[in-house]
């Protein structure tokens, strides 16, 4: 194995056991920080003597002894210095990792205790992206632009308020789990949507290391939890949304819209897997299983990249679906959504007249005034298209939208 | 592990009779399980007296050490094996006696 390879199976190593190194490690000692830190040690033992020494059979294994030993290490230190002069009644554990089972279960406390909701949302974040998906925290601080010293202490405070308030590593009880699950769920899609859709002037206007990290974790949750419908939802819904992310974005940084996307270049085997999961979800629906929001999201895009064009969308398909999300989620942007596909349906005046109804929930909101600017556009209302225009430009958060937005306005007349 | 329950509340004057038959209900189970540590409710804010003996001399003023619209209105001590039980029981507890709650460690 040449230096290039070793680099790559520590790569691959990374991704697939910091979890459950930390996650084995917070059990046994039941101390995120040490479980952190030992890892991260763990990791850089390997990145120092695996080019010479050879990448071991196990890497896991390996991984796991050696953060047990670097925790055992930092513990007894501590306690030394502490002065308690009790020395740890531990001893190095070199038995081989417990079945799969028990690790995994491991994990799945690991990401319930980082997304806890007595934890802050961006606390949650940043402490999943960490424990869970490895990330450094200079990393993190880059995906979220605050510094790094910021976002260092975000996490020391929530791993604090684990620590004292004894928040339990523990997977929530049976009736408890679909609210818990939820929230899981609301935090990797905040990590994708920053990655799809990223806010800031001088950020790229995709983040495809946050989407792809955010898409990695939802497929270590769907493995651990395959029988929960909303996690095979949010799985399909990043899919089918990741698979047009060359086409969305043009060579020069700017935003095309779905209707303008070059369809050749989506991803069909993400396609593929992304309509799989929406089929297997619609079975389940047909013999009782009622769709969450993402279930139906991710329906609505197998709609979208079903079609060969815009004018090939089945548009009453998406209407319909937008019809049980509003049931569900009777949030106003889902109702603007909803007004995209009335617009497409029964035409731009009267999807203008569903959108101006949603005025007053969402004038501080682009999408609303870009909504706007294209109907209008489309119905010859030059002046007011303007306006809205404008307005939108003025509250979009991302480049490549507000390029788009700005070369429309230009070519208004 | 203990826990402090702050009962926060906005608007002058005391619990119902229907809170505070919820409330007993509340206490009763908190006993019956092993939860109950103390609790109590306290008289309006104004009735405070704050005393500052941090100096020459013992300063006494009237009134609570902190004006703002949200007030202590009571507490439970309760203990619980973690932060979940704990938050299950402030939810049934906010629920017993009409008003927000905070939840908070012992160190």
């Amino acid at each position: 194995m040449n230096v290039a390879d070793v680099e790559q199976a520590i790569i691959r190593v990374h991704h697939e056991e910091w979890a459950r190194v930390v996650a084995s490690l917070t059990r046994r000692f039941g101390d995120l920080d040490v479980a952190e830190e030992a890892a991260a040690e763990a990791f850089a033992t390997a990145v120092e003597r695996w080019p010479a020494e050879g990448v071991p059979p196990n890497p896991g294994a390996w991984l796991t002894t050696a953060a047990n030993r670097k925790a055992i290490d930092r513990i007894r230190r501590e306690n030394k210095r502490d002065d308690k002069q009790k020395e740890a009644q531990m001893v190095y554990d070199d038995d081989p990792p417990e079945p799969l089972g028990a690790i995994d279960d491991d994990r799945l406390r690991l990401i319930f205790i980082c997304c806890h909701p007595a934890l802050a949302m961006e606390a949650r974040v940043a402490l999943t992206l960490r424990m869970v998906g490895g990330l450094t925290v200079p990393e993190i601080a880059h995906a979220f632009l605050v510094t790094e010293s910021a976002m260092g202490q975000r996490i020391t405070r929530a791993k604090a308020k684990i620590k004292a308030a004894r928040i339990p590593y523990r997977v929530p009880a049976a009736e408890d789990l679909p609210a818990r699950v939820s929230g899981v769920l609301a935090v990797l899609f905040l990590v994708f949507n920053e990655g799809y859709l990223a806010t800031g002037p001088h950020t790229d206007p995709q983040r495809h290391e946050l989407t792809a990290e955010a898409i990695r974790l939802t497929r270590l949750i769907r493995a651990l939890l395959p029988d929960d419908g909303e996690v095979a939802g949010l799985l399909a819904l990043m899919l089918l949304t990741e698979a047009r992310r060359t086409a969305r974005v043009s060579a020069t940084g700017e935003l095309v819209p779905l209707a303008e996307q070059d369809r050749g270049a989506w991803d069909a085997t993400l396609i593929a897997e992304g309509h799989r999961l929406v089929r297997e979800r619609l079975a389940a629906a047909a013999v009782g299983a009622a769709p969450g929001r993402y279930q139906i999201l991710a329906a609505i895009n197998a709609v979208h990249t079903s079609a060969r064009d815009m004018r090939d969308t089945d548009w009453s398909q998406v209407l319909a679906l937008y019809d049980q999300l509003v049931r569900l989620d009777p949030s106003p942007i889902i109702a603007l959504n909803r007004a995209i596909a009335v617009a497409e349906l029964d035409g731009p005046e009267v999807g203008l007249a569903a959108v101006d109804r949603l005025e007053h929930r969402l004038a501080a909101y682009h999408a609303y005034h870009a909504t706007r600017a294209d109907l209008l556009r489309r119905l010859g209302r030059s002046q007011q298209s303007r306006a809205a225009y404008d307005k939108a430009i003025e509250l979009a958060g991302n480049t490549a939208e507000t390029a788009y937005l700005t070369r429309r306005r230009d070519q208004l007349r | 592990m203990q826990y402090l329950i702050s009962v926060i509340h906005d608007q002058a004057g005391l619990a119902t009779p229907e809170e505070d038959a919820a409330i007993d209900v509340f206490n009763k189970r908190l006993q019956a399980e092993g939860h109950w540590v103390f609790a109590g409710g306290l008289a309006s804010p104004n009735t405070a007296t704050v005393i500052d003996n941090r100096g020459e001399e013992a300063l006494v003023t009237d009134g609570p050490f902190i004006e703002s619209k949200e007030y202590l209105a009571g507490f439970w001590i309760i203990e619980a094996p973690d932060l979940d039980v704990a938050l299950a029981l402030a939810t049934e507890g906010s629920k017993a006696c009409n008003r927000k709650i905070e939840v908070r460690p012992f160190q």
